[in-house]
């Protein structure tokens, strides 16, 4: 039946236009094209990845998607009927990369932000101080201070804060899901821009290690590449308990993805499959998870924050308010739009919940029990522009994440194929012939870039609203109203209907 | 008092006025200053603070409370009774006015704590957490009634009208105080009410205030975690609960909790020297939450300090003034030299530095 499967897209080529260069054949990491005097596309194997039309010198190429469509019907989908026959001819789950792609709500297109007029006056960013600057880390609940010699000094030691110069930090991606040369860009646009980058749970190359003052390493459940060394090389410590498209599964870096350079930062044999538990396994309630927290503040001397990342899932709230008792100075939530290198479809499409309502409940939560200081949060979760962080950081989260639209500044189409690990842009991949495509250079200047323009936007939301400090915006809802939501949504989000 | 507003914008003007030897002055003053200033009000809000008016019951809390019906005053009572001695309780004098019309049932209490009462969870209680616990319960639950002020020696005396119908509502010139401060309101979006009027206040502190405060919705939040009620519906509000959380709760100086409301830049932060940028560098991290960020000025008071300050970029104007032992703060140079024409000294406050004027040493009360 395997066969009888239609395709998704139709590669059309202007053969008028075409100079047989062949230069679509090279491109298409997904072997689409093969030449016998002509170029000849396999439409089946297409994704859509728009390597190929991107690289014709002749603009002869297009997808399209599949005209021949199967009798519409607005429940049997095209995609539904796809699925069911490619699992009825394998028996197997079906993988995809990328976030969740189905139209659930979307909360922060139902969100809309504030402005001055009159009363209060709006400032102007390129004439006045505009701060982002944002510390995450524990604080305490008030600064003591001592006068001596009648100075006025400081008498309160904090829990270390890492500074970032813009509430915009990069989100996990491990070395092995994605190239060591987007992991090297990464880096690179992190300390560039002041902020973060995360590495996944993959390990850390030795190549990054210049960059540890801008790195999150993190330590999953299949503790790939944790050693001192690792740590020691970092900035923030991060235990992942859970991912936002995968919530309370683990992961699988295939074989052959694990190649030499794979399997020495992973520390595993080349070649093999990197199974990541679902659950850690030292890991079976809350009390573990603070032994966890304080061996890794034990193994880096109380100097670095301990992150833990988990999936905004139904009681996200009471989750996010054990993890603060349990001693975690930053707490990284993932909601339902969170990517992934892979992920079994069934799981990404239908596990979890938005990010802004997660962000809400949390922050409320925090708030209700007075400890809303003793951990930053970081949103992460489908972040597509800097009008969804604005939202976000008014909604309560000290920072975000992101990670898709960071691929897409390195290149990426979101084909959704990143578990293929044939990704034509040279990103999702670890195939030499497709890696050396990403120059780490150019993609680390689309990054600053993409950085630099939120950053500036966010510096003239604030402006409108007549704040020229981020941590005025941060959990201030009342300059935030709802649009088109029930009275239970406004009440989860604690903002007020546009109007009132 | 129509709670469906729940937050009220408002422009407005500030004066005040502080004997550093305690010597006592009447209201006409303060009056005069603030009539000034007329045109920056629009007539739906004026008041006061006074101190050093109460010096017979010096040691007494003087709750002012404003009922907007007799329901709201037995209830308060029996709950003031319960929780406290009342030494006196009374109606504010007020005479008839033309301009002032539909007051609430204005009264005043001179009450002191029981010792016996001041346990919470089996633990000593400070008698100032105790007190303010019970304004923010009476503000917060019972139907009708508001606190306009309760601290030791001073009172808040506001309501919906210009300052100068108000002041004299309240016949302030038979007063005699050592440290007044007023304010005219121009609220844009509000029928005006009583309670929304200034001085804000919480024990003896009371904050005047020209401006908004565009940060209100995380002020708010934030103090609400450490068990402050934002019932009274006007931004100002969170500085008078801010002032008290940070100086008196978290014993930071109040030059310090200045430099909290109104922090300094990071660019400026990291000119410092490293003791100083250590220290304002944490308290940015630590007090984010209660920067005010937006357009104010404001005097904030209590029985030993006044002190004006302005937001960090100078939104709104702030003159202040010596003629020997008087200190004076306005919204504009005029209402000063209109009670001071020959001032020893006259400065433009500056953003985001605070003035500050104490009480010599041991002349308190007056």
């Amino acid at each position: 039946m395997a066969n009888l499967i239609p395709p998704r897209f139709k590669v059309v080529i202007d053969y008028e236009k075409c100079r047989k260069c062949k230069r679509c054949v090279i491109n298409c990491g997904f072997g689409v094209y093969s030449f016998s005097d002509r170029v000849i596309p396999d439409h089946k194997k297409c994704v859509s990845c728009q390597r190929c039309v991107a690289y014709c010198p002749e603009e002869a190429i297009t997808i399209i998607e599949n005209p021949n469509v199967f009798r519409p019907n607005s429940y049997w989908t095209m995609e539904e009927r796809i699925n069911i026959m490619k699992q009825a001819s394998s028996s197997g789950m079906l993988l995809t990369g990328m976030g969740n792609d189905r139209p659930y709500k979307n909360y922060f297109d139902h969100l809309l932000i504030d402005a001055c007029q009159v009363t209060n006056p709006s400032i102007d960013p390129l004439r006045e101080p505009m701060e982002l600057t944002t510390y995450l880390g524990s604080k305490p609940d008030a600064v003591k201070v001592k006068v001596e010699d009648g100075q006025i000094k400081l008498d309160t030691k904090i829990a270390p804060q890492i500074k970032l110069d813009t509430p915009i930090i990069f989100s996990p991606m491990s070395y092995g899901s994605i190239s060591l040369n987007a992991h090297k860009a990464l880096a690179r646009a992190a300390k560039e821009c002041g902020i973060l980058m995360n590495t996944g749970e993959g390990g850390l190359h030795k190549d990054l290690y210049p960059y540890k003052d801008r790195i999150i390493v993190q330590v999953a459940s299949g503790r790939f590449g944790v050693n001192q060394e690792y740590l020691d090389h970092s900035a923030v410590v991060e235990i992942k308990i859970g991912q936002g498209a995968k919530p309370g599964i683990g992961g699988h870096l295939p074989g052959e993805k694990v190649n030499r350079e794979v399997s020495e930062t992973r520390m595993i044999p080349e070649g093999t499959d990197a199974l990541s538990p679902a659950p850690h396994h030292d890991i079976y309630s809350i009390e573990d998870l603070a032994q966890l927290i304080y061996a890794l503040k034990e193994a880096t001397n109380y100097e670095k924050p301990v992150s833990v990342k988990i999936a905004a899932v139904h009681n996200v709230a009471a989750i996010a308010s054990g993890i603060a008792r349990a001693g975690a100075d930053i707490i990284y939530i993932d909601g339902f739009r969170g990517g992934t290198g892979a992920a079994p479809t069934i799981i990404r499409d239908h596990i979890g919940i938005p990010i802004e309502l997660a962000i809400a409940a949390v922050d409320d939560r925090l708030r209700a029990e007075g400890i809303r200081n003793s951990v930053s949060i970081v949103a992460a979760g489908g972040f597509r522009h800097s009008g969804d962080v604005a939202k976000a950081i008014a909604l309560g989260a000290d920072a975000v994440a992101i990670g898709t639209a960071a691929l897409i500044a390195m290149g990426c189409h979101v084909c959704q194929m990143c578990h293929t690990g044939n990704c034509s842009w040279g990103i999702a991949t670890q195939r030499p012939e497709l890696t050396q495509r990403l120059d780490p250079d150019w993609a680390a200047g689309q990054l600053i870039n993409l950085i630099k323009s939120w950053s500036l936007e966010l510096k003239e939301i604030l402006g409108a609203l007549g704040l020229n400090a981020i941590e005025s915006l941060r959990g201030s809802r009342e300059r935030l109203r709802g649009i088109g939501l029930t009275d239970t949504e406004l009440a989860i989000l604690g903002v007020k209907h546009a109007g009132r | 008092m129509d709670r469906a507003f729940e937050r009220i914008p408002s422009g407005c003007a500030i004066s005040g006025i502080m004997n550093v030897s305690g010597k006592r002055i009447s209201g006409e003053k303060i009056i005069t200053s603030i009539s000034l200033m007329h045109d920056r009000s629009n007539g739906l809000g004026g008041g006061f603070a006074a101190y050093g008016i109460y010096p017979e019951f010096a040691d007494h809390y003087a709750f002012h409370l404003m009922y907007q019906s007799e329901r709201g005053r037995t209830l308060t009572e029996e709950f003031l009774n319960k929780h406290f001695i009342i030494e006196r309780g009374e109606p504010i004098p007020t005479r008839p006015h033309p301009e002032i019309t539909d007051p609430p049932l204005l009264w005043r209490y001179f009450l002191k704590a029981p010792e016996e009462r001041l346990y919470k969870n089996h633990e000593p209680m400070d008698e100032r957490d105790y007190v303010v616990e019970k304004v923010m319960f009476i503000n917060d639950n019972i139907p009708d009634s508001y606190v306009a002020s309760s601290g030791k020696n001073m009172g808040a005396f506001k309501g919906v009208g210009y300052p100068e119908d108000i002041g004299r509502f309240f016949r302030l010139e038979e007063y005699e105080g050592y440290l007044w401060t007023a304010h005219g309101r121009f609220p844009t979006n509000t029928p005006g009410w009583w309670g929304g009027a200034h001085p804000f206040t919480l024990l003896d502190w009371s904050v005047v205030h020209n401006g908004e405060i565009s940060s209100y919705g995380i002020n708010k939040r934030y103090l609400e975690m450490f068990g402050y009620k934002c019932t009274l519906m006007t931004d100002t509000e969170v500085v008078a609960y801010a002032v008290d959380l940070l100086h008196r709760r978290h014993g930071l100086p109040l030059e310090i909790v200045a430099k909290v409301l109104a922090a300094p830049f990071w660019k400026d932060i990291e000119k410092m020297e490293e003791e100083d940028k250590r220290l304002y560098t944490t308290l940015r991290q630590v007090y984010g939450p209660s920067l005010l960020n937006g357009p104010f000025s404001i005097i904030v008071a209590n029985n030993k300090v006044m002190m004006g300050l302005n937001d960090r970029i100078k939104l709104r104007p702030m003159v202040w003034g010596r003629r020997g032992d008087f200190y004076y703060m306005a919204s504009e140079e005029s209402a000063i030299y209109e009670i001071e024409p020959s001032l020893d000294e006259v400065h433009v406050a500056k953003g985001g530095e605070p003035v500050i004027v104490r009480l010599k040493e041991g002349e308190q009360n007056g």
